[in-house]
């Protein structure tokens, strides 16, 4: 008989997408919620054991039905992909802890059905593309993540309007991105007749001098940088960010773009290989150049931002910037950065708009006018949105600092005047990150609040969540073992070539 | 001169960039929609066209018949691929065209450039 953790790579995916029909179909204000957070409990559960078994024992392959790859779809957990797994599903949980209260101020109750079913569909989406081993498997989980995505960001209407037309604009780039990598793998296929990611991988020495190929990688890497928010495809994020939901945007902060970047290393490492990308096609003259533009214009951008959301929304292009970089430096101890970097920047991010959340919920609103003298207002919150403030501008004993210091040195590595220009670069992005959060603090705490606000703190059930993320971080930039451990050993798992 | 073999793909590349042109120049958020759908659509004919053999027929497999002299079957494997990508198609269509009802209950307009102006007001 079969033991339950064999079928651990197909429950990961299936469990949230077998119950987001259920909870479409429930109703009330607490039973959606309750489900979507065991569902996702149980993945986050299931995606640690995964990431404990690669550990102990090498990647894990998971024949679907039972079809042997290359002709069957392949689940395949990896060092990386069982990293991302943990990350996304461990965000996903504890923002929906945050979720009961926060959603009943923005989604009607009797949409809350619907909406959690979304949010587990885009779940679903997330660690399905991280799972599986099938490039065409990867687009249809795109699809399922972006499509129920466009849905979560419309429900922010009930805030402002311009949720709606956000949503729409986002549909419509990353539409264009989705097809652009349908028509990549297309292209593929045709010079390899497969879509088993380890079999392209196989094949593709013979055939990386043609035509196809190279289109084929030109639509991929635009249509993953689309959807990766790259400098200067980054147009849909921000609009995205400021006018969805507040949990939607904490949950998306701290994962979609990530799943991207993901996919974007999968490509150039796994199946195009470190030597074509780089050696061969020169993809670092392309993502390094944008990379440092995102980093240096998006953080002064976000400097001149009137609603938090927004500016926190520039800031997570300019953080991406950053792991872009770590990609484009080609070499073990970059892609070490930036696997870091996803995780460390994952978790502040995400704590920084749970904060955000909180002040939404009890001042109604989150530009910066309306904001003043919040840190008397509410102490407790405001406090945690500094400390993650710290940890994105990189300050000693956050995570911020871990993965900075880690892609200063990787940066170093480069050697000549170009990686100290690059490392300038670095801190004058960090900064301007301090003159942003500091702007935040000023209005937070030396303006006056307005008349007639009254000293509120948020409910417990939402800063509880908020303040695991933010001591969370503390740790996780203290004691590195975890994070810089397992990204270690993904990045020496990728450029092994294994 | 160039093969007419490559018929199907010029075809496909042509309709693409029609979709995206469309895409990009009209403000009208449904022409918007019909362009994407285009641009869409183009691709299932570069998928369906990639899949066709030469002199090949539909892959099903004729046992213990007298004329059973084709041996060459077309690939099925991206028409397979294609469905999904049309069920993809449709479900972003319907998503999109009812963000533009919501979008026309709400601003009173479908035209983006009418839309931005209101924005900047309010």
């Amino acid at each position: 008989m079969m033991s339950m953790s064999s079928q651990f790579p197909i429950l990961v995916a299936i469990a949230p997408l077998m119950a987001a029909p259920f909870c479409a179909l429930i109703r009330g204000n607490t039973l959606p919620w309750a489900l979507t957070t065991i569902i996702s409990a149980f993945t986050f559960y299931v995606s640690l054991s995964l990431l404990f078994a690669v550990t102990a024992g090498g990647p894990i392959s998971y024949e679907l039905g039972g079809w042997a790859p290359p002709w069957g779809i392949e689940y395949v957990v990896d060092p990386l992909s069982g990293f991302m797994l943990v990350l996304i599903s461990g965000i996903s949980t504890g923002v929906l802890l945050f979720a009961r209260e926060s959603i009943t101020k923005e989604v009607p109750a009797h949409q809350l059905g619907l909406f959690f079913a979304a949010y587990l569909l885009s779940l679903t989406g997330m660690l399905g593309i991280c799972i599986t081993g099938d490039t065409f498997n990867i687009f249809v989980f795109l699809e399922i993540m972006s499509l129920s995505s466009y849905a979560l960001i419309a429900m922010g209407e009930r805030t402002d309007r311009r949720a709606l037309t956000a949503a729409f604009q986002y549909l419509i780039i990353g539409t264009v991105g989705a097809t652009f990598y349908l028509i990549g793998i297309g292209l593929i296929y045709m010079m390899t007749g497969t879509l088993n990611i380890a079999d392209i991988a196989m094949r593709f020495p013979e055939i990386e001098d043609t035509r196809p190929i190279l289109a084929a990688v030109g639509f991929i890497v635009i249509g993953i940088g689309i959807k990766l928010a790259l400098f200067p495809l980054h147009a849909w994020l921000p609009n995205s960010y400021t006018y969805a939901p507040n949990i939607i945007t904490a949950f998306f902060a701290g994962t979609a773009t990530k799943v991207s970047v993901y996919l974007l290393i999968r490509f150039i490492f796994t199946v195009f290989g470190p030597n074509y990308s780089f050696a061969g096609l020169g993809l670092m003259d392309i993502l390094m150049p944008l990379a440092i533009l995102a980093f240096l214009s998006m953080s002064a951008v976000a400097v001149y931002q009137t609603n938090l959301k927004r500016l926190l929304a520039y800031s997570s292009v300019a953080q991406l910037g950053y792991i872009v970089l770590g990609i484009a430096l080609a070499s073990e101890s970059g892609l070490t950065a930036s696997i870091i970097h996803i995780f460390n920047h994952a978790i502040v991010k995400t704590g920084l708009f749970l904060s955000v959340g909180c002040m939404f919920y009890v001042a109604g609103s989150t530009y910066l006018k309306d904001l003043q003298g919040i840190g008397r207002r509410m102490p407790v919150t405001t406090f945690g949105f500094v400390l993650g403030g710290l940890g994105l501008i990189g300050v000693p004993l956050t995570p911020g600092f871990i993965s900075k210091w880690y892609l200063v040195v990787a940066v170093l590595e480069k050697g000549s005047y170009f990686g100290y220009a690059l490392v300038a670069a670095l801190m004058m992005s960090s900064l301007l990150a301090v003159i942003y959060i500091w702007r935040v603090v000023e209005v937070a705490y030396f303006r006056p609040a307005p008349e007639g606000t009254e000293t509120q703190e948020a409910p417990m059930s939402l800063i509880i969540p908020t303040w695991i993320f933010i001591l969370g971080s503390f740790y996780f930039g203290i004691e590195t073992s975890f994070n810089v451990g397992f990204a270690k050993a993904a990045a020496a798992f990728l450029m092994g070539g294994v | 001169m160039i093969s007419f073999g490559f018929f199907n793909y010029w075809i496909f590349i042509i309709l693409l960039m029609i979709g995206l042109y469309t895409v990009m120049s009209r403000s009208n958020l449904v022409k918007k929609m019909i362009g994407l759908s285009l641009f869409q659509i183009s691709v299932f004919l570069f998928y369906i066209s990639m899949g066709k053999v030469t002199g090949g027929t539909a892959p099903i497999v004729v046992e213990n018949t007298a004329d059973a002299v084709t041996t060459a079957y077309s690939n099925p494997l991206p028409h397979v691929l294609i469905l999904t990508a049309i069920v993809v198609g449709i479900a972003t269509t319907a998503l999109g065209l009812s963000l533009v009802v919501r979008i026309k209950e709400s601003f009173g307009t479908i035209d983006e450039e009418d839309i931005l102006e209101m924005e900047d007001g309010a």
